[in-house]
């Protein structure tokens, strides 16, 4: 009971929050202050907003829960790989997003495609293509809100009302406070997960008795592949390192570099930025790696059960038998499991607390989808002319309620593992768009074409991918091969192409659409290319 | 000179992420209980925080800062021209 208290006075803390930015914002009725916070904000609000927003309910649920289940290459994987693509894409395209803006009001990346690839239904397709990928990133947030407050409350809060409550909580400080809002709360839910790591590492280790016997325990031919790499292959290894390159494709990524104050705040976030990740991501990986040694706890004993009976009969079981196994085995929660086992009940409130700032990190992208449809639809087809700057605002507030219910509604229906969900839908297709923003800012030979061809590969890869899933089931041996030679295979993991996750092929193959495309056809005005590139526009 | 160091000194941390050389070895266990895949990815991290800095201090985009605020005041100095 105490665990739930803590949590219901945090969602309490982080709605004040919101409407103090409210009131702050209150009279400035632009809507450069609500979707941008009037592009004010200073370096620290910014390094640990950014961070949060990028940390997702995966980043502390998932990858404990992916560690528990397949060991340290979780960090590997999505960690120290995204600690070097992330910050460099911040250094590289970050930054000039930022100029752009500054110099030409842009609010959203469609706007500066428009502009750049002299086009407009064009940008609409672009448009929907990235609020179409972002919808499961946000479903992922409503999903992680209904199982962290059904594990903290001990089952009391069942998931429909956890998801319901956590949803509400976010819908009301963005509807309410906007970017201004969301960048306050964001960077006091990252300084809560920043400590979170760290004290959770320290409260479940001495309720262990300490790491080295748990780890020791664990070091055996049967459990010993958790401390290695050894059922993992190199090519699925190397292709995590194209998913971070989603991260600044992001919308709500890409938008938030349009609200620096200064440039010379991206310099602190991208040095500091890898710091947080090793703060945040070892403490998570290790402990849900540790957990598989924890034999006192009922729920996890279970899923140990669960995961040895899939491997010993999981051929000859019937689908449906198999993936209530993996349900049963899934270790979203085991972080949660070792606080109510190990953590006195006020810490287990307060790190309950840091676990739900993570998951509420969705609040960036319902405000970016809110800012696309208010600066890219309403406001690009005349509504901001007709109506007005405040009716646009307004319709960007309701926009804020309906995609809220909306992602609610599919968190309800969806079965499917929150880390799975957001690498094989949401991450692989923005990563396949990432060629977008490349060829916009660094090549001037790039086309609007060559941009429709890639957002459109982009589009039905992912749909393909997801089409594939579904309807091939996991296969010993691969779907199809020539020679000997492996090319398409779906395992219980996932789907591979020649050994690489599809999110390799799918952005080579969109890179390659945008350069030939682009060569074949023509390019934006000599104008239009010489105000993108002041610098070739002088040595001419 | 200075552009190609650097472009090279990213290559060589996209390299060593592939740390094959750990791949199937969880000794030696890093204060007793830090597998050693996870200990070097951890360190991994902390270089490539290193590099940032680098970067930073030796290629920072100043031009870009300077065209923005340039653009930004010619824009501002147009505003308050018209409102007087």
């Amino acid at each position: 009971m105490i665990p739930t208290i803590v949590v219901f006075l945090y969602l309490g803390v982080v709605l004040y929050i919101g409407i103090f930015a409210f009131r702050k914002s209150a009279g400035r009725t632009r809507a450069e202050e609500y979707f941008l916070a009037s592009r004010s904000l200073g370096p620290f609000v910014f390094l640990l907003s950014l961070f949060g927003t990028n940390m997702t309910a995966f980043a502390i649920l998932g990858s404990s829960g992916h560690a528990f289940s397949n060991g340290i290459v979780t960090y590997g994987l999505m960690a120290s790989s995204s600690a070097l693509i992330i910050p460099l894409s911040l250094f590289f395209i970050g930054t000039r997003i930022w100029a752009l803006g500054r110099k030409y009001g842009f609010m959203t990346p469609v706007q500066m495609f428009r502009d750049r690839w002299e086009c407009s239904h064009i940008g609409t397709v672009i448009f929907f293509v990235q609020a179409a990928l972002l919808v499961p990133y946000i479903i992922i947030g409503v999903m992680g809100g209904g199982t962290a407050l059904y594990a903290i409350s001990g089952g009391r809060i069942p998931y429909w009302l956890g998801g319901a409550v956590v949803a509400m909580v976010v819908m009301s400080y963005v509807f309410f406070g906007g970017m201004r809002g969301t960048a306050m709360v964001n960077t006091f839910q990252s300084s809560l997960f920043l400590l979170f790591g760290a004290i959770a590492l320290v409260v479940i280790g001495t309720g262990m008795g300490g790491f080295s016997s748990a780890i020791e325990s664990l070091n055996n031919p049967s459990t010993g592949y958790l401390l290695t790499r050894e059922r993992f292959s190199p090519t699925a290894f190397l292709s995590y390192m194209f998913i971070p390159l989603s991260s600044i494709a992001f919308p709500h990524i890409a938008i938030f570099c349009l609200t620096a104050r200064k440039m010379s705040q991206f310099k602190r976030t991208v040095i500091f930025y890898p710091l947080c990740m090793v703060a945040l991501w070892v403490p998570c990986v290790f402990l849900g790696v540790a957990a598989n040694s924890v034999k006192e706890s009922p729920q996890i004993e279970a899923k140990l059960q669960a995961r040895a009976q899939l491997a010993a009969e999981g051929p000859r079981l019937q689908p449906q038998e198999r993936d209530e196994l993996r349900r049963k085995a899934g270790g979203d929660d085991v972080l949660l499991l070792l606080l109510e086992r190990y953590a006195p009940l006020w810490l287990a409130g307060i790190l309950g607390a840091g676990v739900l700032a993570a998951v509420m990190a969705s609040d960036s992208q319902i405000l970016a989808l809110s800012t696309m449809f208010a600066e890219d639809f309403f406001a690009f087809y005349g509504g901001k002319q007709r109506f007005g700057e405040r009716v646009q605002v307004q319709t960007g507030r309701i926009f804020v309620v309906v995609l809220t219910v909306v992602a609610y509604a599919i968190a309800l229906r969806v079965p499917e593992s929150i880390f799975a969900l957001a690498t094989q839908y949401a991450f692989s297709g923005y990563a396949a768009l990432t060629p977008l923003l490349v060829a916009a800012l660094f090549w001037k030979r790039s086309t609007r074409w060559g941009a429709l061809a890639s957002t459109l590969w982009a589009a039905s890869a992912v749909v393909a991918v997801a089409v594939f899933q579904s309807l091939v089931p996991p296969q010993p041996s691969p779907v199809w091969s020539i020679g000997g030679i492996e090319i398409l295979a779906r395992g219980p993991a996932g789907t591979t192409v020649f050994g690489f996750l599809p999110v390799v092929p799918m952005t080579i193959i969109s890179a390659v659409l945008m350069v030939v495309v682009s060569l074949m056809t023509r390019g934006p005005s000599r104008a239009t290319v010489a105000r993108y590139f002041p610098d070739e526009r002088r040595s001419e | 000179m200075k552009n190609l160091l650097l472009a090279l000194l990213v290559v060589a941390l996209i390299v060593l992420h592939q740390d094959f050389w750990y791949w199937r070895t969880a000794s030696p266990l890093v204060l007793g209980f830090l597998p050693i895949g996870l200990f070097y990815h951890a360190c991994f991290t902390v270089a490539v925080s290193l590099l940032m800095w680098l970067l930073v201090k030796t290629a920072w985009p100043a031009h870009l800062e300077a065209e923005a605020e340039a653009d930004d005041s010619s824009i501002k100095t147009i505003e308050e021209g018209e409102a007087r």
